[in-house]
């Protein structure tokens, strides 16, 4: 009928770019899961006996617990045993030492996906750890990280190489107890990325790890590890594709950050799962724990998410503010579109005496896209003089999506102060025929106000970080307005 | 360069405008009166494109081209510029920024390479001085929190940059103090040139005594019911609308003149 409906209509059907199969040999575990799956997960990685009884006390505790059915969220109910937990990628010996073991189909993959480790290894700027389906393929820049004493590269790399301190450190923050996901996760998880920054060092380059899920049914658990001691800062992204297939996909990772006296940790997240298609069908059912914990004196630790993919979101990275005088930061754009569902928001729990927190989130709601902030902030007795400040926006694009909010504010002292600020509103018509009338295109001018709308969140980014979060934003809204 | 014939236009089911005529040549100002209700923003919003508006009979010709077969942006590429009787405000979008992109669009579109940032600001600043505009307008989201009078303003700002072929003003003087209205309108005559031409929307003669048009037309009932020159709008304002809606009436609610 109107033009610009026909318009939107041409939009609609962009694809989801990073959709490709890449054909691979790969090692997998059968369907479901049972003890014996997590011991051959654990014994195919060679672990030590503790992870294995870590591993396993996870699974019987896992058994005990039922799915999460407070999110804001709706699908059908997950076959766990109909989900494949450990498929790798054939390699020829024991896994890539370097670069030149790993299987060029692979490397091609990354490249296709933006990410050449190749050229990563020349170029200098950001260190990337990718990890393709269940394991760590390649960590670039590893002997210069090395020299600084920084350790960086996969977790099962580094459960060889340091299990002291994945002794010390694994579950310290998110202990397999947390929830039903955090538990399939510490029974199953099979590969993932660790970091340390020693005491007093400023890491120079960008981290980066890149998580993408290849094989079908597959379901991805990977966890993170980053551990900043007394006075170290550094700076963290991590992003995500996986191909676009008509059944749904598990993502369960966990991701722990502990923080010492001044140290300070950034973390990015670019999350770019397939959504499913514009029917709602397939897409990644993205269901994540990440939690940093300010164990030191002014140490800090901030999250910056940018989160346009996965069919179902659902995701709160928290800081638990335990050092005086520590910070945590959340800053957060989710995008929901077609039939995709978020629940996510943050938890900021204060502990220690005069700890901050700020909490920024932009959601944004378009086709049938369902879009919820759920955020707790609990300031305990013990932290006196604290201060959060929250602010939650929404915008709508279009009369068929939704946005929701749920606050849950706790101040168990008087010396502290909490504020809150939420609202919504909408892309109107008028706004954008305003912009066509000055010549812009109807994409144009969606792209342009949904960017200002969250700029606050973008300027956290990494540069190179922050124009890739704009232009996918801009694709992921291809068609929205209705 | 616009030529509008037996135009009819009707919005949620309303009949609005009902065989407009109007021809507006290259170098002409032509103002357009009439009540409130009368049809005068409509006939604004159609020749931007606004997809509000259903036009059930007539055409509009622009510069040889059927004006009613482009988008919104094309025509506004090809030099067709509204401003608006209420700009709207853009939250979070730099103004700079909008207008750069916009004015980079239109250059693009006749094969002009892009202005980079620094020479846009040189532009910017010029055209700033035709308006006496405070820079920090734009330094601030798209009329965001601007007062009415600074929207206004802001319109004749953007038209100065973007320097459009036709300009359709709606109500632009409303709001303005006495000063601003001076300015405005001496902006608005600096911009006027042999090659393109002005529709101003008004309700006052004072902005006509500024912006001198080569004719007036009354809108009335979806139609011009009377054309004139300058002296009409005299007529007006002494005499308000009634003789001139009464004689409509009396004939029928047939139009006794067309533009000459
Ligand atoms: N989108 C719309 N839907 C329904 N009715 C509309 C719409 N736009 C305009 N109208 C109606 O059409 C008539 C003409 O409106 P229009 O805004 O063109 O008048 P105007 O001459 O500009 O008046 P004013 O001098 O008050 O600005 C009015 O009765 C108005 O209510
Ligand atoms: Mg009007």
């Amino acid at each position: 009928m109107s033009t610009s409906t026909e318009t939107i209509e041409q939009f609609v059907n962009r694809e989801y770019q990073y959709g490709f199969v890449t054909d691979l040999e790969a090692d997998a575990a059968p369907r479901g899961l049972t003890e014996d799956t997590v011991r051959l997960i654990s014994s195919k990685k060679g672990e030590p006996e503790f992870l294995l009884e870590w591993r396993l006390k996870a699974y019987r505790y896992w058994l005990t617990l039922k799915e999460p059915e407070w999110p804001n969220v709706h699908y059908p109910k997950i076959d766990y045993q109909n989900v494949i937990y450990y498929s790798a990628p054939k390699q020829k010996k024991d896994g890539p030492k370097s670069l030149a073991d790993v299987d060029p189909k692979l490397l091609e993959t990354y490249k296709k996906l933006g990410i050449p480790l190749r050229e990563h290894e020349k170029l200098a700027g950001v260190a990337v750890d990718a990890v393709f389906d269940s394991v760590s393929v390649a960590t670039t820049f590893k002997g210069k990280l090395k020299e600084m004493g920084i350790i960086f590269g996969s977790f099962s790399e580094a459960v060889h190489e340091h299990p002291e301190l994945i002794k010390k450190y694994l579950g310290s923050v998110v202990p397999y107890t947390d929830n039903y996901f955090a538990a399939l996760n510490s029974a199953v998880f099979s590969d993932g990325s660790f970091c340390y920054i020693p005491k007093g060092v400023k890491c120079p380059m960008e981290l980066s790890t890149y998580f993408r899920i290849n094989a079908a049914d597959t379901g991805q658990f990977e966890r993170t590890l980053i551990v900043a001691e007394e006075g170290s800062t550094v700076s963290y992204l991590e992003g995500c594709t996986a191909p676009r297939r008509d059944t749904n996909q598990l993502h369960a990772a966990v991701v722990e950050i502990v923080a010492m006296d001044n140290a300070s940790v950034k973390y990015s997240t670019v999350q770019n799962w397939y959504p499913g298609d514009e029917m709602g069908r397939g897409g990644i059912y993205n269901f994540v724990t990440k939690r940093g914990l300010c164990k030191g004196a002014s140490s800090k630790i901030s999250w910056t998410q940018v989160e346009t993919g996965s069919a179902i979101t659902w995701k709160y990275p928290s800081v638990v503010l335990k050092g005086d005088n520590s910070v945590g930061e959340f800053y957060s754009v989710a995008l929901t579109n077609n039939y995709q569902q978020a629940d996510t928001g943050t938890k900021m729990i204060h502990i220690g005496k005069n700890t901050r927190s700020t909490i920024i989130s932009k959601g944004i709601s378009a086709g049938r896209g369902q879009n919820s902030y759920r955020g707790q902030v609990k300031i305990l007795k013990s932290a006196a003089n604290s201060r959060n400040f929250s602010q939650c926006d929404s915008l709508l694009l279009g009369d068929k999506c939704g946005a929701h909010t749920f606050p849950y504010i706790e101040v168990k002292n008087t010396s502290s102060t909490v504020e809150h600020e939420a609202s919504t509103s909408k892309i109107g018509e008028d706004q954008i025929f305003y912009c066509r009338q000055r010549g812009l295109s109807t994409q144009d001018a969606i792209n342009m106000i949904v960017n200002g709308y969250c700029k606050e969140v973008f300027r956290q980014l990494p540069m190179e970080f922050a124009v890739e979060a704009q232009k996918l934003l801009g694709v992921s809204l291809e068609g929205s307005v209705g | 360069m616009l030529e509008i014939k037996n135009l009819h236009a009707e919005a949620a089911g309303k009949k609005i405008l009902k065989g407009l005529n109007l021809t507006l040549r290259k170098g002409e100002v032509h103002a357009i009166m009439g009540p409130n209700g009368s049809g005068k923003s409509t006939l604004a919003q159609v020749l931007a494109g606004r997809d509000a508006y259903e036009i059930t009979a007539g055409s509009i010709t622009y510069l040889g081209q059927d004006l009613l077969d482009l988008e919104p942006e094309e025509r506004a590429r090809e030099g067709v510029f509204l401003a608006f009787q209420y700009p709207v405000e853009i939250p979070g979008v730099n103004s700079t920024y909008f207008l750069k992109a916009a004015l980079n669009e239109l250059r693009k579109h006749r094969g002009l390479p892009e202005l980079d940032a620094i020479d846009f600001l040189q532009l910017v600043k010029e055209k700033m001085k035709i308006l006496e505009l405070p820079q920090s307008l734009l330094n601030r989201p798209v009329n965001e929190g601007f007062s009415g009078g600074e929207k206004k303003r802001n319109e004749i700002f953007q038209m100065a940059v973007l320097e459009p072929r036709l300009a359709v003003l709606d109500e632009t003087d409303s709001g303005l103090d006495i000063d601003a209205l001076r300015i405005v309108a001496e902006g608005v005559n600096k911009l006027k040139g042999p090659e393109n031409a002005q529709l101003v929307i008004t309700h006052y003669q004072r902005l006509l005594d500024y912006i001198v048009p080569d004719f007036v037309h009354v809108l009335y009932d979806g139609k011009i019911i009377r054309t004139g020159d300058k002296s009409l709008a005299l007529d007006l304002e002494e005499r308000g609308y009634d003789w001139l809606l009464e004689a409509y009436e009396k004939n029928g609610r047939r139009a006794e003149s067309v533009p000459a």
